[in-house]
């Protein structure tokens, strides 16, 4: 079960040529500056441009060939898609709006009206005319129309974009109990990589219409290209870990990644929990010694895998089993530590630092 | 009834004509309003030129045009004579035609304005949700565009209330038959002691466009609160 893209688009001055595949069901995110080619890019999955050539697939459905002369019509390639200013139709209500969806559905059927409603808290809207509702409430119902048609693949362009930041924390929550309880394919445009972070199993790199890098969202995270589009300062490790249980303090939640361990002050996640946790570079101190006698909680044991020079700046990357993460150094520290590729070192992190960046992963990752 | 009897007669005559001319044009208004504003294809300038040629025209040239085109030798009115018995010059239903290609231009002209402001997204936003053609055309676009469409009718109705050049030289000014009110008053002025005629059908025909335009106005209102803008 796969999205398939491959495709080519000229609009001006503007090229656009992007291949890349989403293993599904998973949430594939898009990300990149604006003017990247993203919103192109769902408009050709849409069907709402034409590729000027390539391959668009689903599952085992072609939805454009340009060799074999293929192109489903939007209408009929059974693609959800919830656009950045929602689009609900003024002249019906919201109950009218989701019903416009559920009457003109054709795909297998998998959620109904009351499941929709149920999941996006949609029962006190039912009533209400689009324009009295606010920009937060307006996504939920354009989330629930688009599910409505039993899509096989949810297109979200940028969803929150239009959004401030109390309404944006309103909506998140809903996103991923939309895809942790629905198996269902999303491709999640958008430039904000907090919301990558939160949502996203799969991460394409986009920049000036081609694609920089692809993979999970672990491999991704220690990508050169990522560097240059997040920032310096936002530069940091994800890294996929398990809840094995409570500190003996009480205080502390216990989690495995890679060889090592993590002690997070989270709310308290049962046993098996998987969470996906962000290590920024710049919040980790490197040891060349097993470290004693420190207020430091965490310490990860690993290799050194390489140095690279990032804005002045050292960043290693450091095995530490099963994945890696990122330290940034000064070159000063590098030189008088005697660093090399190959060294052992263990890197610490305060597990104060990990706060806000603790998130529980799919459940399907489970 | 404080109507004489022929006052009466061209009062009936004229909404009678009127109401036949607009629902007439309405549907080519609607469709052709659409591909004016929506469609991009070779000889659309001189397509949207023909409509509103009423407009800039003589409406006596309309008239005639009307009569070579559709008199009882004239290249439609023959065939429509020929194969289904229909005779426009002379009758009712060609006072209606002249009406509706006279006020065709303004029908079209408020619809277009209307048809504009309708967000193309919420079209495509359609497509997304399975909306094929003609689907999305009558459960989105043309709601949307109600307003323009009420606004269209009611104009072209009090025009085709109004219509006199088009009428008198197409279908003539027979009492009972197409002496429409402007017919009415037309001949009133030309009659000797017509005057206090004339002046009573003036003021019929002065009531009639204020009655039009005001309720034009309360339905623009109501349809707009309905669309929640």
């Amino acid at each position: 079960m796969m999205l398939t893209v491959a495709a080519r688009k000229r609009r001006g001055d503007f090229c656009l040529d992007a291949a890349f595949e989403l293993p599904t069901p998973g949430v594939l995110a898009l990300f990149g500056r604006s003017g990247c080619g993203k919103s192109t890019l769902v408009n050709l999955i849409a069907g709402l441009l034409r590729p000027d050539a390539g391959r668009i697939c689903l599952d085992d459905v072609t939805l454009f060939d340009a060799q074999r002369g293929i192109d489903v019509p939007t209408e009929r390639r059974g693609v959800g898609y919830v656009f950045q200013d929602a689009r609900l139709f003024p002249h019906l209500r919201v109950a009218g709006n989701l019903r416009y969806a559920e009457r003109r559905a054709t795909g297998a059927h998998f959620v109904g009206l009351d499941a929709v409603v149920d999941l996006l808290d949609l029962g006190a809207l039912m009533q209400r005319r689009t324009h009295d509702l606010s920009g937060g409430e307006r996504q939920r119902v354009a989330i629930g129309r688009a599910l409505l048609t039993q899509p096989r693949l949810l297109l979200l362009d940028e969803p929150l974009a239009a959004l401030d930041a109390a309404r944006r924390d309103e909506v998140l929550p809903y996103l991923e109990t939309l895809r942790d309880q629905l198996a269902l394919p999303m491709v999640y445009v958008t430039h904000r990589f907090d919301e990558v972070l939160r949502l996203a199993t799969h991460l394409v790199l986009l920049g000036a219409g081609a694609v920089l890098a692809q993979g999970s969202l672990g491999a991704i995270s220690l990508h050169p290209e990522l560097r240059s589009i997040i920032g310096p300062d936002e530069v940091g490790a994800i890294v996929d870990g398990r809840v094995i249980g409570l500190d003996p303090s009480g205080a502390l939640t216990r989690v495995r990644v890679g060889r090592g361990e993590l002690k997070l002050e989270s709310p308290e996640f049962a046993v098996g929990t998987a969470l996906r946790v962000q290590l920024l570079a710049r919040d980790i101190i490197v040891s060349t010694r097993a470290p004693q006698a420190l207020s430091v909680r965490n310490s990860l044991e690993g290799t050194i895998l390489k140095i690279d020079d990032d804005t002045g700046s050292d960043l290693l990357t450091i095995d530490i089993g099963e994945t890696a993460i990122l330290a940034r150094i000064t070159k000063v520290a590098t030189c008088e530590l005697g660093l090399t590729t190959g060294m052992p070192v263990w890197a610490l992190v305060k597990s104060v630092s990990l706060r806000g960046h603790a998130f529980m992963a799919g459940s399907r990752d489970a | 009834m404080w109507l004489t009897a022929d006052e009466s007669e061209a009062l009936r005559l004229s909404l009678a004509v009127a109401t036949r001319s607009v629902l007439w044009s309405l549907a080519p208004a609607i469709g052709l309003a659409w591909l004016l504003t929506r469609r991009r294809f070779a000889g659309r300038t001189l397509l949207d030129a023909l409509v509103h040629l009423p407009l800039v025209l003589p409406p006596v040239a309309v008239g005639y045009l009307l009569l070579l085109l559709f008199g009882s030798r004239g290249m439609i009115g023959g065939w429509l004579l020929r194969n289904f018995g229909i005779e426009l010059v002379f009758t009712r239903n060609g006072a209606a035609l002249a009406t509706a290609v006279m006020s065709f231009p303004l029908m079209i002209r408020a619809m277009r304005i209307s048809l504009e402001t309708v967000d193309g997204g919420l079209e495509q936003a359609a497509r997304t949700l399975g909306a094929g053609g003609v689907d999305r055309f009558v459960s989105i676009t043309l709601p949307l565009m109600l307003p323009g469409v009420l606004a269209g009718g009611i104009t072209a109705f009090s025009a085709a209330l109004g219509e006199f050049g088009a009428v008198i030289t197409f279908v003539s000014n027979i009492p009972g038959e197409t002496r429409t009110l402007p017919l009415a008053l037309y001949t009133a002025l030309q009659s000797p002691n017509g005057e206090h005629a004339a002046a009573r059908l003036a003021a019929l025909s002065l009531l009639l466009g204020l009655g039009g335009l005001l309720l034009s106005e309360y339905l623009a209102r109501r349809v707009r609160r309905l669309l929640g803008r």
